[in-house]
C-alpha cells in the first residue's frame, strides 16, 4: 500500500470543522469518487471533526490518498488529546449522547465508510481512523 | 458572513442556504427564525437547501428543531430542494429526521405550504379572507 499524499490540518475552532470537510471534498473530487460517496466521506468527517472540537478540546485531521493495488482511496485520522472516551461499547450506540447531541456521530460515520477504528485512552485522547476505497 | 437572511413573503418566511453553515450560524439561523416566527405570525416557513452538499447530525438536529418549534408557534416547515445525494448520505447516517416535511422544490414547497394554511383557515369558524402574498399583518394573527 503506498502513501500518495498526506496533508494535516488543525481541527480547534468550529470554523475549522468547515474547513476539515472543504479539504475532504477537494481530495474526494480529486480522487474522482462519485457524488454519493464524496458527500458520505465529507459528512463522516464532519462528524468526527465536531467531535474532536467539543469532546476532544481540539486536535487534529491527517488526510491520506492511497493506493493499494489498483485502487485508491481516502484515509482520514482525527487525533485529540483531550479526555478520552470511557465506554467505547456506549459511545458507538446510536443515540447514545453524553452531550447535547442526537449521539449519532460515531455511529453514523461508521455506517458511511469502508474501514472504521478508535482507539482511546481516558485522560490521554483519542484517535479515529476512517478509510473509503474507490 | 455571520447571518443567513430570511426573508417575508406575507404569511410566509423564506429561507435560502447558500453557505457551508458553521455551526454557530446553523443555531443562529434556528434562533432568528424561531422569533421571527413568533414576531410576525408567520404561518408556513419555507427553507431551501438545494445548495446544500452535507446535512450532518448537527444541521440535521437544527432541521428538526426548526420544523417542531415552528408547530410549537402554529406554523408549519417545509424543507425543500435536499440533493439526492444528501438524502441517501442522511439515511445512511441513521437520520430520518421524523416529524419533517421535505418537498421536491420551492414550487412544491410552497404548494403545502399554501394548502396548509387554506386548510386551517376553512377549519376557523370566523376565518376572513386575506391573501399569502403582500400582507400587512405584521405581528398580528388571523384567528
Ligand atoms: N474525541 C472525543 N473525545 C471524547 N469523547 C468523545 C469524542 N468523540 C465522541 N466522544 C463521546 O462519544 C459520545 C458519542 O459521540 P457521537 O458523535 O456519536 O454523538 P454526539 O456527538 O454526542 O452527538 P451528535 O454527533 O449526533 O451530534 C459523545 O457524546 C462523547 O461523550
Ligand atoms: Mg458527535
Amino acid at each position: 500500500m503506498a502513501l500518495v499524499k498526506s496533508e494535516e490540518l488543525p481541527v480547534r475552532l468550529e470554523q475549522d470543522v468547515v474547513v476539515a470537510r472543504q479539504a475532504v471534498r477537494r481530495l474526494a473530487v480529486e480522487l474522482k469518487f462519485s457524488l454519493v460517496d464524496q458527500t458520505k466521506m465529507v459528512t463522516a468527517a464532519s462528524e468526527l471533526a465536531r467531535n474532536t472540537v467539543v469532546y476532544g478540546g481540539g486536535g487534529t485531521m491527517r488526510c491520506e490518498v492511497l493506493i493499494d493495488g489498483g485502487k485508491s482511496g481516502l484515509r482520514m485520522t482525527f487525533e485529540d488529546q483531550g479526555p478520552g472516551i470511557p465506554d467505547m461499547t456506549l459511545a458507538m450506540k446510536d443515540g447514545w449522547t453524553s452531550g447535547s447531541g442526537l449521539g449519532m456521530g460515531l455511529s453514523g460515520a461508521k455506517r458511511l465508510v469502508n474501514d472504521f477504528d478508535i482507539v482511546s485512552e481516558v485522560g490521554k485522547g483519542t484517535r479515529v481512523t476512517i478509510t473509503r476505497w474507490k | 458572513m455571520d447571518r443567513i437572511p430570511i426573508l417575508r413573503m406575507g404569511k410566509f418566511l423564506l429561507v435560502s442556504i447558500q453557505v457551508d453553515m458553521h455551526d454557530q450560524l446553523a443555531m443562529t439561523l434556528q434562533d432568528d427564525l424561531t422569533s421571527m416566527i413568533e414576531r410576525t405570525g408567520a404561518r408556513g416557513v419555507l427553507i431551501d437547501i438545494s445548495a446544500l452538499e452535507m446535512v450532518d447530525s448537527f444541521i440535521g438536529r437544527m432541521i428538526a428543531n426548526i420544523s417542531g418549534m415552528s408547530r410549537i408557534l402554529d406554523a408549519h416547515t417545509v424543507v425543500v430542494g435536499m440533493q439526492p445525494a444528501v438524502a441517501i448520505t442522511l439515511v445512511e447516517l441513521g437520520l430520518s429526521l421524523p416529524g419533517v416535511k421535505m418537498a421536491l422544490n420551492i414550487e412544491k414547497g410552497m404548494a403545502y405550504l399554501r394548502a396548509q394554511r387554506a386548510a386551517e383557515e376553512g377549519d376557523g369558524l370566523n376565518a376572513s379572507h386575506h391573501s399569502d402574498d403582500g400582507e400587512a399583518g405584521y405581528g398580528t394573527r388571523q384567528e
